[in-house]
């Protein structure tokens, strides 16, 4: 089986599908035959002699690898005189865009070739590792800050120098997808103030984990963003009022605003208008990650840095392709898994049963097979979310009732303690309720680590029944007094033997 | 009295009548009686600091000393401002226990930890059970005839405590031993069987506190054997991975006993001592609950695996299996190691070796944790205990919630014995029995390899699709021979 790697033919795309790295493990691993074309890892920094020593067969024309290799891997979708050349029974693995190219697929099939569309794996976890569409939104999301760095004429952390200070800057992050979390994690790094929103409310938590502040929408109703698929999903009029208000608000505090909000087969919605961007401090940066999909600002031009009124705004589209090493090395990992998933050079096949191989197959021997049925494994994020919130609802206002209870039956207590009209009595009940509200204190402050010698001590120490035993030891009744020395017995035996064996745990635990 | 009160009156309660509650007449005690009582207060506030030194490794010896001290103190304090006679025969019955129990606790090992504990627990009981009844016969201090009610309600209350711990600890004791079945044994109606076993009690009490002098001890004794059966009946309804809850539970119950007795007697060290016990033991019982994310209640109920909405998945796949090269190999590869120790590496022994083969991979400089689940083991901390009984630096052995977050960044994975506490369904499926329990992420990191005499399900009788994850390995066989393997291929 050979697995041919052609050099990218888009002006300006820089990645390669495989690095010697990846060529190396489909080689030892996998058992392929991996021919290269001459000069098609230059741009992202690997060179020829690394794949060759990576033991790569390297050919000068690209034609050679299309009549040679059985698997053909790729970057960016072929172009037609990529296509012409596909043969019969041979597979093409690379980003298809599926949903968008129809025509691209009708052509590849009139090939009678099989094709798989490597953003068509779908996101269940099995698939993570072949899931490349995440892999390379993570490198976009750390470019686009980078890039935002790039044109920012100011420090990202805050600074306090002797020449006087520096206000850190202040990030807005629409969208907290994979890319969103990466440029959320990045723009911390570099020190500054991260903000974040997102229409799915439950990635709250995963904002706050990267260390940014979640933006809440104040909205009446319960319209929440996301779908089964992880994506979000197009909001209602109310909803996107209620939006656009709080981007208003926001663009005048921000220095920064990435935009990272995509809605899967429809245009990117446009968030950052005009005005907002007119709103912004000079000098301030816009990087648009949905540029591939119109953009997320009014002002944006594809694949241009512009200047609206002192404003950067970043359109480029191949933010990966900037980063090019990186991503060709994750972008060939997953390339790696899926041929793994495919069976490795000896039993490789385009199994149309395995959810993942089905999902993204979109041309099989001729046949557009795009859409794929729906894959049913995966747990819907969704509905989890709405399952886990209705228990907890119930389990709230159960603890409700219940610290009513509580109350009630704390009151009678109190009430019937100051019945008893009992002088002594009442002494001894508040010495007792203060003592509880100590080792409550108290005792919360152990560490989990020494629960066990906690318990043996307290176990000693609750021996001090002892007394007890003592008091009643004296008494002239015998049955009394036998019955005080048997306490003071078997209270003697938990004490001497509960202090022994904490001191016994004590003294194994060390640093 | 009055008058010289009244010249420290200020004027305006000249002319109150003196049943004002804030006049309080005092009166001079005898001087050992006094210093008595000021011990006491010493001893008391030792034992809060002794509690409060358990906080941390570095203080705790420390925190035990203090104990022992407060004990000593109260002991001594009891002796010459307290008790009217038996001297003798307190000497008697204290110096043979204080042999006994050290030779007890200094020869047993530390495999069988939760079963001492428990059995220290029903002694308190039973110490509360001998000074109630005694106390009953004839009350040790004096009492006021207006105050014989409250008194007797006092003695009942104490009793009954004291015996439902007694034999409560006993049956803990049964099972942590293994001398009985392990698992939670449920009769039929046993609620409804409880309540009327509690009913009686409250009827038998009105019954007790009615009559006077000797015919009120057969209620009380009646009392006392269904407070037993009742103790009995609870703890056989716990079993297997709940233990922790009981013996925590156990140990509140022997604080509140001594609290009861403290009421009886007109001891306010007792009071506090019992009541400082009682509310550790209640919180330790409340942080294992929420550590399994059950109500207290359904867990002191007993049984298990009611009330989950649904079937719960079907779990069924293929599990791979590693052998113990294999594992050699992939600990040789990882740079980062995390091991999750469960009951299954207390009962194979496995510590020792284990701390060997972390010793070795220690060596070669690569990160070995140990992650600790609060319910992991038969007794809140076991895990802790063990692994520091095998020389493990307390510093890298980790909770849950201090590690969890690292997992997916781990490149290997040990469980040792360990199921329901990795168990992703109680994340993933809303249905299973276990669902909402924190557990350990194990699946997140890039291999994991599970060690396990058998596919059996944990305590919880619940699948565990952790075993067919693809990045999960299972390595069967007794733990303590495959660590014992494993250390020897390291050591190649």
């Amino acid at each position: 089986m050979k697995v041919g790697i052609t050099k990218e033919i888009d002006p300006g795309e820089c990645r390669v599908a495989a690095t010697p790295e990846t060529a190396r493990r489909m080689i030892q691993k996998l058992g392929f035959e991996v021919l290269v074309e001459s000069g098609a890892g230059d741009a992202a920094s690997f060179h020829d002699e690394s794949y060759r020593e990576a033991g790569c067969t390297l050919c000068d024309e690209a034609a050679e690898i299309w009549t040679e290799a059985d698997i053909v891997l790729k970057v960016r979708r072929p172009q037609d005189r990529e296509i012409e050349q596909l043969r019969a029974g041979q597979t093409l693995i690379c980003f298809l865009a599926p949903g968008q190219n129809e025509a691209l697929l009708q052509k590849i099939a009139a090939r009678q070739a099989t094709a798989l569309a490597i953003e068509a794996v779908p996101r269940i976890s099995r698939a993570q590792k072949l899931d490349a569409l995440s892999s390379m939104a993570n490198i976009a999301g750390y470019r686009a800050v980078v890039e935002a760095a790039g044109l920012f004429g100011r420090f990202f952390t805050g600074q306090i120098t002797a020449a006087g200070k520096v206000p850190p800057a202040k990030v807005l992050v629409i969208g907290a997808g994979v890319a969103g979390l990466a440029a959320i994690g990045t723009a911390r790094g570099l020190g500054a103030i991260v903000r974040a929103f997102d229409v799915r409310p439950e990635v709250a938590d995963q904002v706050k984990s990267m260390g940014a502040e979640f933006l809440m929408l104040e909205f009446e109703g319960d319209e929440h963003g996301g779908t089964s698929g992880g994506y979000a999903k197009t909001m209602s009029k109310e909803f996107i009022d209620a939006e656009m208000a709080l981007f208003t608000a926001q663009a005048k505090e921000v220095d920064i605003i990435i935009t990272t909000a995509l809605i899967p087969g429809k245009p990117a919605p446009k968030l950052i208008t005009h005005e907002m961007v007119r709103s912004m401090r000079p000098g301030s940066v816009i990087v648009d990650l949905a540029a591939e999909q119109g953009g997320n600002c009014e002002a944006t031009i594809p694949d241009e840095v512009t200047k609206v009124e002192g404003v950067h705004i970043v359109g480029y589209r191949d933010l990966t392709s900037r980063l090019a090493h990186t991503s060709s090395q994750l972008y060939g990992t997953n390339l790696y898994h899926l041929l793994d998933e495919m069976g490795g050079a000896e039993r490789f096949s385009v199994d149309m049963t395995d959810d993942v191989i089905r999902s993204a197959t979109v041309v099989k021997d001729g046949q557009v097979t795009w859409p794929p049925p729906p894959v049913s494994v995966s747990a819907a994020p969704k509905e989890k979310v709405v399952e886990s919130v209705a228990p907890s609802a119930v389990v709230e206002k159960k603890i409700g009732t219940f610290d009513i209870a509580l109350m009630v039956i704390a009151a009678v207590l109190l009430v019937g303690v100051a019945l008893t009209r009992d002088q002594g009595f009442i002494t001894d009940f508040t010495v007792f309720l203060l003592a509880c509200l100590i080792g409550w204190q108290v005792i919360w402050n152990v560490t989990a680590s020494l629960h066990a010698p906690l318990m043996s001590v307290t176990n000693a120490i609750s021996g001090i029944i002892i007394v007890g035993g003592m008091v009643q030891i004296g008494a002239t009744n015998p049955v009394a007094a036998w019955l005080g020395g048997l306490a003071i017995f078997v209270a003697t035996l938990n004490i001497a033997g509960g202090f022994l064996i904490t001191h016994r745990m004590l003294s194994l635990f060390r640093k | 009295m009055f008058c010289c009160l009244d010249d420290r009156l200020p004027p305006y309660m000249k002319d109150m009548p003196f049943s004002h509650p804030l006049v309080i007449a005092s009166e001079t005690l005898p001087l050992n009686q006094s210093l008595a009582t000021v011990a006491y207060i010493v001893a008391a506030v030792l034992f809060i600091f002794s509690l409060a030194g358990l906080s941390h490794q570095t203080s705790a010896k420390r925190g035990n000393l203090l104990g022992i001290i407060g004990m000593v103190l109260a002991v001594g304090a009891t002796v010459f401002g307290v008790m009217n006679g038996g001297y003798l025969w307190m000497a008697v019955a204290i110096l043979p226990a204080i042999l006994i129990g050290a030779r007890l606790a200094a020869r047993l090992s530390m495999d069988h930890l939760p079963q001492l504990v428990a059995m220290l627990h029903s002694f308190v009981g039973l110490a509360a059970v001998f000074v109630g009844i005694s106390s009953h016969i004839e009350p040790g201090i004096a009492v006021p005839d207006g105050e014989m009610l409250i008194h007797k309600i006092e003695i009942y209350v104490g009793v009954f405590i004291g015996a439902l711990t007694f034999t409560g600890s006993i049956v803990a004791f049964l099972k942590l031993a293994e001398l009985v079945g392990g698992r939670a044994v449920t009769l039929p109606g046993r609620h409804v069987l409880n309540v009327v076993l509690m009913l009686t009690c409250v009827g038998l009490g009105i019954w007790y506190c009615r009559v006077e002098g000797g015919d009120a001890l057969i209620p009380l004794l009646i009392m006392t054997a269904i407070s037993s059966l009742i103790g009995v009946h609870l703890v056989m309804a716990i079993g297997g991975a709940d233990m922790p809850v009981v013996v925590s539970m156990l140990n509140s119950y022997s604080g509140w006993a001594a609290a009861a007795a403290g009421f009886m007697l007109k001891n306010h060290l007792l009071i506090v001592t019992g009541a400082l016990v009682g509310s550790s033991g209640a919180i330790l019982s409340y942080i294992m609950c929420a550590a399994m994310n059950r109500s207290f209640f359904s867990v002191i109920m007993g049984g298990f695996g009611s009330g989950a909405g649904g079937p719960a998945a079907v779990v069924e796949g293929t599990t791979k299996e590693f052998s113990v090269d294999e594992t050699v190999a992939m600990l040789e590869e990882a740079q980062s190691i995390v091991i999750v120790p469960g009951y299954g590496m207390a009962v194979a022994q496995a510590q020792h070796s284990l701390a060997e083969v972390v010793k070795t991979l220690l060596k070669r400089n690569k990160e070995v944790r140990f992650a600790i689940h609060p319910v992991a083991g038969r007794l809140p901390g076991h895990m802790n205990v063990l692994l520091a009984e095998a020389n493990v630096p307390y510093d890298i052995v980790l909770e849950m919630d201090e590690i969890n977050e690292d997992m997916s960044d781990t490149d290997a994975i040990l469980v040792i014995g360990a199921n329901d506490i990795v168990n992703p369904a109680a994340l993933d499926d809303p249905n299973s029995p276990i669902a909402g329990m924190p557990v350990i992420e194990v699946w997140t990191a890039k291999t994991c390899v599970v060690m396990k005499r058998g596919m059996s399900t944990g305590y919880a009788g619940v699948g565990n699709p952790l075993f067919f994850k693809d990045n999960t390995y299972m390595l069967f066989g007794d733990a303590k021979e495959n660590v014992d393997a494993i250390l020897r291929g390291l050591q190649r």
